[in-house]
């Protein structure tokens, strides 16, 4: 579980990628929850990085879940065109867990 | 269109895309855009930023707070004397990409701003002008 208190720039992005995919082989996690309801602004770069993060846990058999997404961040991102494949979504933390413990095993 | 206010910003860092996402946020938040807006123009500022980064290296970013006609937004300027595009029909086109990216920087900004201008020259650099009107 991982939330993200500050501004997301592009090197805490890239970070952030390099490090769950590491701590998700390390311990055998099945799910990354990542909570950005205090983050102001997902643009194609962030956007990019969280679905690499949803890819490569993916392919480590792992399920990542992106909570708290404020109703202007995902309007913007529909708008822009942005889609984050295989990230499912939650209203908040307590959600995204029940989904991880709740979604069938197949990866998606 | 009359000027109201104005401040530049170098742009020679990734560091830099922050300060100027957080300054045109600012800027839209004291005009009073609503949230939506803010974060709409805050992110086209983010993406048209990157690009200066990625591919002039360095830059500057001009935020303006403009009237006109009565209506009040910001206008924001991204300037950089690098490469420049040859084909800037298919650089505003969906899923293009010369840099890695998803290919949404450009076409994606457009769709988030009320007015998008770009004027490009190889070996010369690249402007583009973004504008946001605040809704009444």
């Amino acid at each position: 579980v991982v939330s993200i208190q500050e501004e997301m720039h592009d090197r805490l992005a890239r970070t952030l990628q390099d490090e769950l995919s590491e701590r998700v082989y390390q311990t055998s996690a099945k799910g990354v929850l990542i909570d950005i309801s205090t983050v102001q602004i997902v643009d194609a770069f962030i956007g990019r990085m969280i679905a690499n993060i949803a890819g490569i846990s993916g392919i480590m058999d792992a399920r990542t879940v992106i909570t708290g997404m404020q109703p202007a961040v995902a309007i913007t991102l529909v708008e822009m065109g942005i889609v984050l494949p295989g990230v499912l979504t939650a209203l908040n933390i307590e959600e995204g867990m029940q989904l991880l413990r709740d979604a069938p095993e197949q990866s998606s | 269109v009359k000027v109201l206010s104005s401040e530049r910003i170098k742009v020679t860092e990734e560091s830099h895309i922050v300060l100027v996402r957080q300054n045109a946020a600012q800027a839209a938040k004291k005009l009073g855009m609503g949230l939506l807006d803010q974060t709409k123009i805050t992110t086209a500022t983010s993406e048209l930023a990157r690009n200066i980064v990625r591919y002039a290296r360095t830059g500057e970013v001009l935020i303006e707070q403009i009237e006109s006609d009565g209506l009040s937004g910001l206008q924001i300027t991204f300037k950089d004397e690098g490469p420049g595009m040859a084909d800037l029909t298919s650089a505003m086109r969906d899923g293009f990409t010369t840099g890695g990216g998803m290919g949404l920087g450009l076409s994606g900004s457009k769709r988030l701003v009320d007015e998008f201008d770009i004027q490009s020259q190889v070996g010369v650099g690249t402007t583009v002008v973004i504008k946001k009107w605040k809704q009444h």
